[in-house]
């Protein structure tokens, strides 16, 4: 990570913190995934607009219960599984990864999700779950879009969704490729962006840039830094 | 779906084991052939390599090997502030770079919880929609040039040029706009902007008539597109393909009439769609949304609000902590942002989701049992961009 932090930081008088620490403490907010940053004056101070933005900043928005009979329908059926937020007025599911492959197959079956817009994951690597698995859906019929979201740890697999979604098959290996999440069942788990001997997965958050960058000139120029 | 080797292994064995006495194997279906096309190759459009396996000219199956152009977007986006990753993704889509950096734009504001002004989204439009007509000009001359008909690149790339031009005078760039910025525009339309928009519209819409003059009715472009390329709307639906593509197999949807953004619901337009869902029918759907693209800017340029142009953002950004998602058409299908705050200056994650890159993948499901000049016009009339099939 330390190379990360050479990047420049514009400064900021409302950054409170020196640059150089701005990175190890983002990383803490983002793992344990809290509020508990001091909250940031509005940016800008006297220039900050005073509308909308400006009161929401300290906190900022925060995921609210979302209800709908879509949500009654699952909550009755799952129960403690299954969560329904909304951030921003966007709707998502928070689900328990054992319950995943009936879920995702239940909204496509029974309300019309039937386009799997993207599955894409996200690396928290100081949780204990160090993954979240993200499906965008969305139903044409209903003209209504959510995401489903699992927690899921490092080595872990989930069952693939191309039985579901033809779609999935190049979305899971490109998850696999920068991640490295296996999927269950999936018909061709293999690389898709980058070539097949490549070591490591790229969007990892302890993936560095520059010590990939590194290790390729040293190997391939026998000079000992490109940067 | 990728029962094909690519390796010289396969394709050694594919003839080392033939064994010409088994009746199974007659000697004349032993010219099941692997052969490789791209990734230098004029027709893909870039650097895309598609495995052909071909019986004679037919094709019994596709792979495509994709990933040259990486350059690692996503990552790049996570070492850079909110700000400094806007013009990263001009480079994605390159030829309508306008439209990535809306949806871009568009995504943080809506992280930020703000929305830009009323004149602000006008020129937006304006942009975007001239944006679509020149991506769609591109895509014309040069899926017609894969085909054997070399004129309409001529005639695109003239009339792409008043665009660029506009393009150009409005923020210096021609291709890599970078026009947006989080929160509005950073620039106001230059003196006689309106009038020389209203003249590109004026200009255009006979030169549509003219491409259409040359193809539509053209026996050798209805020969090489009519039935070719066919995908269902069901298969679409299920490999997820957007834009054109899906609208010419019947189903009517386009983001900015279904969830509209950037107040296109304050425009009048059509979605047109097409019956076949080949590759003729995909090319009128094209040719009628340049038309409706003019229609919008039409009314967008006549009705363009005076005010601001910037919303009141922070000088440094710095969104809560949360999650959203946000897409808009883009001139080759839905291209959504994921977005992931920490509370920091720095994105968390960025996932783009490209339409290329899925549309890409019905490929296969397009052009088994065509010919191997099919793939061609296929991969033509799937409109990708490589930089963002790749990112």
């Amino acid at each position: 990570m330390a190379e990360e932090s050479k990047t420049p930081v514009p400064p900021s008088p409302e950054d409170k913190k020196p640059a150089t620490e701005a990175v190890p403490s983002k990383q803490t907010s983002a793992a344990s995934n809290a509020v508990e940053k001091p909250p940031a004056q509005p940016a800008a101070s006297g220039a900050a607009p005073p509308a909308k933005p400006a009161p929401a900043k300290p906190a900022g928005p925060v995921p609210e219960a979302w209800n709908s009979p879509l949500v009654e329908k699952y909550k009755h059926q799952f129960g403690s599984g299954l969560e329904a937020l909304s951030y921003l007025g966007q709707n998502y599911f928070a689900v328990d990864r054992s319950l995943i492959a009936n879920f995702l197959k239940l909204l496509r079956d029974d309300d019309q999700f039937d386009y799997c817009v993207d599955i894409t994951a996200v690396h928290y690597p100081k949780r204990d779950k160090q993954f979240d698995l993200i499906w965008i859906l969305y139903s044409f019929s209903r003209n209504e879009r959510i995401r489903v979201k699992t927690q899921i740890a490092d080595g872990e697999s989930l069952p693939s969704s191309v039985p579901i979604w033809a779609t999935a098959n190049w979305l899971e290996r490109e998850v696999y490729d920068m991640f490295g999440i296996k999927f269950d069942g999936h018909p061709d788990m293999r690389r898709i962006l980058l070539p097949e001997g490549w070591k490591g997965f790229p969007l990892r958050k302890d993936y560095g840039i520059l010590q990939q960058d590194k290790e390729w000139v040293q190997i391939n120029l026998g000079i000992e830094s490109g940067q | 779906m990728n029962e094909i080797k690519d390796d010289s292994a396969a394709l050694k064995n594919e003839f080392t084991n033939l064994d010409l006495e088994t009746p199974e194997k007659p000697y004349l279906d032993s010219n099941e052939l692997i052969i490789n096309m791209g990734p230098q190759h004029p027709a893909t459009h870039g650097v895309l390599r598609v495995i052909l396996k071909l019986d004679g000219e037919k094709v019994l199956g596709t792979e495509c090997v994709i990933g040259y152009l990486h350059r690692g977007v996503e990552k790049i986006a996570e070492n850079r502030t909110y700000t400094m990753f806007n013009p990263y993704v001009d480079r994605m889509d390159y030829v309508a770079a306008v439209s990535n950096g809306l949806g871009y734009c568009l995504a943080i504001e809506k992280l930020l919880n703000v929305e830009a002004p009323a004149r602000a989204n006008y020129i937006r439009v304006i942009l975007t929609e001239l944006n679509r007509i020149a991506s769609h000009q591109l895509w014309l001359g040069t899926h017609a040039l894969d085909i054997g008909a070399m004129t309409p690149l001529f005639y695109t790339f003239r009339d792409r040029e008043e665009i660029l031009k506009i393009f150009e005078k409005y923020c210096g760039a021609r291709l890599t706009t970078h026009a947006f910025r989080i929160g509005g525009c950073q620039y106001e339309t230059y003196a006689g902007f309106e009038k020389e928009v209203k003249n590109f519209v004026q200009f255009v819409r006979p030169k549509i008539d003219e491409y259409e003059e040359l193809l539509t009715t053209n026996r050798i472009w209805l020969e090489r597109t009519k039935n070719v390329g066919v995908i269902s709307g069901a298969d679409a639906i299920a490999l997820g393909v957007t834009g054109p593509v899906l609208r010419a197999s019947g189903v009517k949807w386009d983001l900015r009439k279904a969830q509209p953004y950037s107040r296109y619901q304050n425009f009048e337009f059509e979605i047109p769609t097409g019956e076949n869902g080949d590759t003729y029918d995909r090319y009128l759907v094209r040719m009628a949304e340049m038309r409706q693209s003019l229609r919008i800017i039409e009314q967008a340029v006549n009705a363009i609000p005076e005010g601001p142009i910037m919303a009141k953002v922070p000088k440094v950004i710095k969104p809560a902590v949360g999650e959203i998602y946000q897409s808009i058409e883009a001139p080759k299908g839905e291209l959504g942002y994921f977005v992931v705050s920490d509370g920091s200056t720095q994105p968390y994650r960025v996932r783009v989701r490209p339409p290329s890159f899925v549309n890409l993948q019905a490929l296969d499901v397009m052009v088994r049992g065509m010919l191997v000049a099919d793939v061609v016009a296929v991969i033509g009339t799937l409109d990708i961009v490589l930089g963002e099939v790749d990112r």
